[in-house]
């Protein structure tokens, strides 16, 4: 007896309707290609809930939505029809800022006060760490920023690449440096542009 | 720590639809299918941690099957003469279906649970009902009419032989 992959690949595709129709899909993911590598997406109920880069292991990403949200993890593409759409126009220089919902269940305490004021740095611009822990509330708290910033479950959306270096050289970040530098250089050429 | 359905489905698909098509058929293993792993997603977070997932999955398997057997009969309309052909799918082995169709019901759950999901037969007996001894037998009584009435090869691939 031959189990054929499409016949799986459509019997998961069936699964994943029906589970979204249920009630029963908590997160939904499905990965997309990006000029700063394979995105991971991942989706509540709530809203978009992570957002991953590829260096950050999407296999651990996937676990750990499991081990914090729920096990009921399926991949689905249908869910993300708007945050796909927003990413393509973003990457091609339309968009600057995201609107899809957003579920922040992931965030907690000074991590959530840190990451909620990122979109208020404009596009194309940049804000020092010690400049978001002043606008944080506290502005001893400069490697809390930092940290909040390597553990931002939504980059990209939640704009932790906008935020850099006193000295003004862009840091570290968690899709890795050549990623921060694409996104700080397409903002900047799109800014400039316009 | 459990791990992301998805991964079960991944892990286990292949051997539910083994399963399904040798229980159900070929028509009706699509639904099969897909009503056991609805319903495993539903009471996925509440599965013990050590649990064994393929006999979980298959117990949850032979349920829905049943179902789909008693629905099938329900809607069944007797007719005169069988239809010529039922859309035969490209590339399975319609002779192996024909022969476990023709099982005792009981034997050809025996046969997909111990020889298609790799199930050792206390864990059959588990999901029939009975001793695992019985268990054994109605797997050996199916095996055997199946060597009588199938002329192809009798070890499915991926299963123990």
């Amino acid at each position: 007896m031959t189990t054929t992959d499409d016949d799986l690949t459509r019997l998961r595709t069936r699964l994943a309707a029906a589970a979204l129709a249920d009630g029963t899909l908590d997160v939904a993911y499905r990965t997309v290609d990006s000029p700063v590598g394979p995105l991971l997406l991942a989706r509540t109920p709530a809203g978009l809930v992570r957002v991953a880069f590829a260096v950050q292991d999407h296999d651990a990403v996937l676990q750990s939505l499991a081990d914090a949200v729920s096990p009921r993890v399926l991949q689905a593409a249908a869910p993300f029809d708007d945050v796909v759409r927003e990413l393509d126009e973003y990457f091609a220089g339309r968009r600057r800022t995201f609107d899809v919902p957003l579920d922040l269940r992931l965030l907690r305490g000074f991590r959530r006060t840190v990451v909620s004021h990122l979109p208020e740095i404009p596009y194309g611009a940049t804000a020092s760490y010690a400049e978001v822990a002043a606008s944080s509330g506290s502005p001893r708290a400069v490697r809390a920023v930092g940290t909040a910033c390597a553990l931002n479950p939504l980059p990209l959306v939640l704009p932790c690449h906008r935020v850099v270096r006193s000295d003004g050289s862009p840091g570290r970040y968690a899709g890795g440096d050549d990623a921060k530098l694409t996104l700080l250089a397409l903002e900047t050429a799109v800014g400039a542009a316009a | 720590m459990k791990e992301p359905f998805d991964r079960v489905v991944a892990t286990h698909g292949a051997t539910v639809l083994r399963v399904c098509r040798a229980v159900v058929g070929p028509v009706d293993a699509d639904d099969a299918w897909s009503e056991t792993f609805l319903a495993a997603l539903r009471a996925y977070p509440d599965l013990p941690a050590d649990a064994n997932v393929q006999a979980w999955l298959v117990t949850i398997a032979h349920r829905k099957a049943v179902d789909v057997v008693r629905r099938a009969a329900r809607h069944a309309v007797p007719v005169a003469d069988l239809p010529e052909h039922t859309a035969p799918p490209a590339g399975r082995d319609l002779d192996l279906w024909a022969a476990l169709a023709a099982l005792p019901t009981k034997q050809r759950h025996a046969v997909a649970y111990h020889h298609l999901a790799g199930l050792p037969y206390d864990e059959v007996a588990t999901v029939l009902g009975g001793t695992p001894a019985a268990a054994r037998r109605a797997a050996a009584d199916g095996v055997a009419s199946l060597r009588r009435t199938y002329a192809g090869p009798l070890t499915p691939e991926g299963a123990a032989p």
